[in-house]
């Protein structure tokens, strides 16, 4: 492994100013970082260890109802929190279907939101990545390709986003709360990520230094908890990353259907909202003839950037169940194989 | 000398009778889960240096440059070992005397013959050290274009398939057979190329003085590993003592030492000192054999009563540019249904990867899944269930040679396990069933079957004056449980109680146990020690009952029995007398025999040995977004004489998982321009995680086999994959009515299809 400087700041401002340095990058859980170095991916000279800074690992209520969640609370223990679990059940769905037990009860919420793809050829350091290695190219483009973008995507890459938890969080108009040499200012979820374009290598709208201290979900995030739900649908029950996923979160009143919110997680560089369909959504009745309006709406754009024609249909298919696994109610317990259309099946009580 | 490992902390055992027979918990169970069973990468001999492979990121070509400098110049870093700076060697690693000795990659020249191929060797003081020095010798190549895939070449019929067997093996006439046929099917099926992928990697500790050499390695070959490296270092096997006590998993990548091992011996050579060097995950991916990709095309025939009039089974693969060995996919065919006329082929070309070998049931598991499905497919076709289809067609007599079998329970397999399962409730027609979830439900089968095979090994047995015994012979444990099976033997063969028997095993100064490998290694291994067992017993009654002092005198060598201690004489189970004290008063501290265990070449000649079983599947699917989720397994092996039932089900559990993973999750994914393997982890390699895991179950029907060998074990290793894999994707057909005939079966055959 390449030799780097490790440093443990005391406080925010002194992690900023540790991480602004060129080649310097923040270290939480390491869960995905510490991987990427050891393949040789990501050759940091400087790892700003932040996870001994102090008040990043509180989940506490907001004045406008919402909930703000420090950047060093880890997934599992997010997941696991019953007031947080209650009122955001999709977010928690997502994030019990991600990874596995140990991984979740070690990674941080800042650093899921910025995980990296898990594009093999971004993986592998012989092949062409402009996201690895600005203007090397993209192998994806016309290699192995079957499970990459149809949303989003450019010639310059193919990649996906491939985080559970960053959906229903896009969904649900999330904030992040940063920390950078200018101080502090808030983010839009959906805003923090950029769509590959010609420069793949930008993954977010993160500044040098800039440090994600919270996560924030607004006051009316809450409104959805009676019919939210979030779907993965994967080649293996667990441990793997979604082929497509979505969440759906919609609050019905007098039987239909008054705001929607969709999201869909491994179709394109960032979670990806769908506006149109929750504009064909919001007033209609929540039955499948407008569920299946709806998805067209949110796929109305995709294309396929290899051989992965199939996913247009999956993710169709997808925003479908997961809008009437939506309509039908959240569960009164999140099910034992989180997100899995499996979950219903009795008898599948295993710890996913 | 103490012996390393002692199995003094198994939990007791409740025991009624013989040790053989007795579902005895793992012996080793308690060291492994505290961490104390050592694995080779445990082992820290006192001054050891890491070494850290650095591998070729193209599949053809030649390296024309390392930056050796760079990476001599990181600090930590020892040496670094190339093809213009390596210790010599004896043996030309290009040499190939005998088709089972497979060439390697040691540095001997700048080719680069497959992606991942050793291409130097970094020595450093910590293993980050190594690790960066092989990411600093940045290499430059000349490149040419790779060859991938089955159509990559021309093809060619290989000399031999399998382990020496025939390409092309024909019994009556098909194409007759095919023209007289009432129905007919002709289908390809396609399998990927997998990797062993086991969880220990493979791993060596070397440490030489002068020309002695001690090594940590994992071994499923303790002997033909020290011939190996006897050749290639030019030492005497003697000089060579090898500790592999456990293997984290080994299925067949551990068979024969592979050159990452060798270059670890060859890495503490260069340097003088111990070295250590552990593959890292994606390594694996290359020059530890793999199961090479099949394409399989089935026509087959019945005539009116579903009888099969021909059945045709063609395979094509891929061996690397530079060796041979051919996945002998198509020899399934040979034995489990008697058609009138069978022809099996095989076709190879050869592609810019490392060599294939032998991974778990290899050929056996391929074919299997090919003919398996090509059998539902006839079924089908003649509106037969599928398995009153193979019952119909089952074989009485082993159908390529005419040879009667040893010993044959399918039948009761069949119907055991169907009715386990609850089989005869099956809707004949696909897509007919739906759970109360809306899921579509569906169940399938297949036909399980593995050669019943010896190989050759040696044991010594001991009785010590203080009544206890002690038996020796270099068996391996792999995880399928030798430390307890062959004891158990050993305990039976003495006439001992388990825990009066200190079984040794493990290392290479012991006596000869052969390979684990062809599901073989109890069966000849238990032999060598129940043989050993009976040789030393024969010694002591030849002290007794010459003895007039004894109450066994003049009973005769054969006129008496051994048990728990003591020697009976047959004809007055009364006068006996014990092991410590026929020894004691003969004066000796303890006496030996030796014994050894091979196959009989007359029984060979005259039966077909195999093990058979039949493996029921149900699956559910989702109907709109095409996930398949295994419900229940049931297995019904009938494997001869079963030494421990509790390790045999587990063995048995594992091949079926194996099988389930081969129809659904496994594919080393290539990339079809750079033939880089692209999904090198076990993130991204599939394997069943414990949520894919059905509920399995397992029986196993009695035989009784006097042929095979005499202990009557056929062997449980490589038989669950077979059938297993077919009857998931059988089950997958009947779920949907979408016949997915390339593997594993994904969600989006089942979209696109419906």
């Amino acid at each position: 492994m390449k030799s780097f400087d490790y440093v443990r700041p005391a406080s925010i401002p002194e992690a900023v100013s540790a991480a602004s340095a060129p080649g310097a990058a923040y270290l939480a859980a390491g869960t995905n970082l510490l991987d990427l170095m050891k393949g040789g991916v990501s050759r940091p000279d400087r790892l700003v260890d932040v996870t001994h800074l102090p008040g990043l690992d509180r989940i506490e209520p907001l004045a406008d109802g919402g909930v703000r969640i420090g950047a060093l609370v880890r997934n599992a223990d997010l997941a696991h929190d019953a007031s947080f679990a209650k009122a955001y059940p999709a977010v928690a769905e997502a994030l019990l279907s991600g990874a596995s037990a140990q991984l979740r009860n070690a990674a941080t919420v800042g650093g899921n939101l910025l995980q990296r793809t898990r594009c093999a050829y971004f993986y592998d350091v012989a092949s062409a990545c402009n996201r690895r290695v600005p203007g090397s190219g993209c192998d994806a483009r016309q290699g192995e390709n079957r499970l990459h973008a149809v949303l989003g995507w450019s010639d310059a890459c193919i990649a996906t986003h491939p985080s559970d938890f960053c959906v229903p969080l896009v969904a649900l108009d999330a904030v992040v709360e940063i920390e950078g040499k200018g101080g502090r200012r808030n983010v839009k979820l959906e805003d923090l990520y950029r769509l590959p374009a010609d420069a793949p290598e930008w993954e977010t709208v993160l500044e040098p230094g800039d440090l994600i201290v919270a996560l924030k979900l607004p006051g009316d995030a809450s409104d959805f908890a009676a019919h939210a739900r979030y779907l993965k649908v994967r080649e293996r029950t667990s441990y793997a990353f979604a082929i497509v996923s979505a969440a759906a979160c919609l609050r019905l009143e007098r039987g239909s259907i008054a705001e929607a919110r969709i999201a869909l997680g491994g179709v394109a560089a960032k979670p990806w909202r769908a506006h149109e369909a929750e504009k064909v959504l919001a007033g209609g009745a929540p039955n499948g003839e407008t569920f299946r309006r709806a998805a067209e709406a949110a796929l109305a754009g995709a294309k396929p950037s290899g051989d992965n024609q199939f996913k247009i249909e999956l993710a169709r298919r997808i925003v479908v169940r997961a809008l009437s696994l939506a309509a039908s109610g959240t569960p009164e317990r999140i099910p034992a194989l989180p997100a899995s259309p499996f979950s219903s099946v009795p008898g599948a009580l295993h710890d996913a | 000398m103490t012996p390393e490992i002692r199995l003094t902390e198994s939990p007791a055992h409740l025991r009624h009778g013989a040790n053989i027979g007795q579902p005895l918990t793992r012996r080793d169970g308690i060291l492994k889960v505290t961490g104390k069973a050592p694995y080779a990468a445990d082992r820290h001999p006192r001054g050891m240096l890491y070494a850290v492979l650095a591998v070729s990121s193209i599949a053809r070509g030649r390296v024309t440059f390392l930056d050796v400098a760079a990476a001599k110049s990181h600090p930590g870093v020892v040496d670094v070992m190339t093809p213009t700076h390596k210790p010599p060697l004896a043996e030309d690693p290009d040499a190939k005397t005998n088709p089972f000795m497979f060439r390697m990659e040691l540095l001997q020249s700048d080719a680069v013959r497959y992606a991942n191929q050793p291409i130097a060797v970094v020595i450093a003081q910590t293993l980050e050290a190594a690790t960066e020095g092989a990411a600093l010798l940045t290499p430059t190549y000349e490149t040419l274009s790779a060859r991938v895939g089955l159509d990559a070449d021309e093809s060619f019929v290989p000399p031999a398939v399998g382990p020496g067997h025939p390409p092309i093996v024909e019994h009556g006439d098909v194409e007759a057979g095919l023209a007289a046929a009432a129905k007919a099917i002709d289908a390809s099926y396609e399998t990927p190329a997998q990797y062993h992928n086991a969880m220990e990697p493979h791993a060596i500790v070397a440490s030489w003085d002068g020309d002695k050499l001690s090594i940590d390695t994992p071994s499923q070959g303790l002997a033909w590993a020290q011939g190996r490296i006897a050749g290639l270092f030019g030492i005497p096997v003697e000089n060579i003592h090898i500790r592999s006590p456990f293997l984290g998993g080994g299925f067949g990548s551990k068979g024969l030492i592979s050159g990452p091992q060798i270059l670890g011996i060859m890495a503490a050579r260069l340097v003088g000192r111990p070295v250590k060097l552990v593959l890292r995950r994606e390594h694996m991916y290359g020059p530890v054999g793999h199961r090479a990709p099949t394409r399989q095309r089935l026509r087959l025939g019945t005539d009116g009563n579903g009888l099969l009039t021909a059945l045709e089974h063609h395979a094509k693969t891929v061996t690397s540019s530079f060796d041979d060995f051919y996945e002998s996919a198509a020899d399934a065919s040979h034995t489990l249904y008697a058609s009138r006329a069978i022809r099996t082929s095989h076709e190879a070309v050869r592609v810019d990867t490392g060599t294939p070998l032998f991974m778990r049931a290899p050929g056996e598991a391929t074919g299997s899944i090919a003919l398996e499905s090509a059998i539902d497919e006839m079924a089908w076709a003649c509106g037969i269930d599928p398995l009153q289809f193979r019952i119909r067609n089952d074989a009485e007599v082993e159908p390529i040679s005419g040879k009667p079998f040893s010993s044959k329970a399918l039948r009761e397999c069949y119907t055991k396990g169907a009715e386990r399962f609850g089989w005869w409730e099956r809707p004949l027609s696909p897509r007919q069933v739906r759970d109360e979830n809306g899921f579509l439900v569906g169940w399938g089968m297949g036909t399980a079957t593995f050669p019943a095979l010896m190989f050759q090994a040696n044991a010594r047995a001991v009785l010590r004056a203080d009544g206890s015994g002690v038996m020796e012979t270099g068996a391996h444990d792999m995880g399928q449980g030798a430390w307890t099976a062959l004891a158990q033997i050993a305990a039976d063969g003495l006439g001992l109680d388990i825990d009066r028997v200190e079984f040794k095993a493990g290392t290479s100064d012991l006596p000869d146990a052969g390979i684990a490998g062809g599901s073989a290694h109890t069966a000849t291994a238990g032999v060598a020690i129940h043989n050993a067992g009976a040789a030393v017993i024969a010694k002591l009654a030849d002290l007794a009952t010459r003895d007039q002092r004894s109450p066994l005198f003049g009973a005769g060598n054969a006129g008496v029995i051994a048990r728990n201690g003591r020697l009976h004489r047959r004809d007055d189970e009364t006068r006996c007398e014990s092991y410590a004290d026929i020894l004691r008063r003969a004066g000796l501290a303890e006496i030996e025999a030796t014994g050894g265990g091979a196959a009989d070449p007359v029984a060979q000649a005259d039966y077909a040995m195999h093990a058979h079983g039949a493996v029921f599947a149900e699956v559910k699917v989702d109907p709109d977004l095409g996930q398949i989720r295994v419900t229940r397994m049931v297995g019904a092996f009938a494997a001869g004489r079963i030494i421990n039932p509790k390790l045999v089900r587990s063995q048995l559990f594992g091949g079926m998982i194996w099988g389930m993973s081969f129809a659904l999750h496994e594919e080393a994914v290539m990339d079809r321009r750079s033939g880089r393997i692209m999904n090198p982890n076990l993130a991204e390699y599939h394997v069943p995680v414990n949520a894919d895991v059905p509920s399995l179950d397992v029986l196993t029907v009695d035989e009784h086999d006097p042929h095979v060998n005499p202990l009557g074990i056929k062997g449980v290793g490589e038989i669950g994959i077979t059938g297993s894999a077919g009857a998931v994707a059988n089950a997958v057909w009947h779920a949907t009515g979408v016949r997915v005939r390339r593997f594993p079966i994904r969600i989006s055959d089942l979209l696109m299809a419906g």
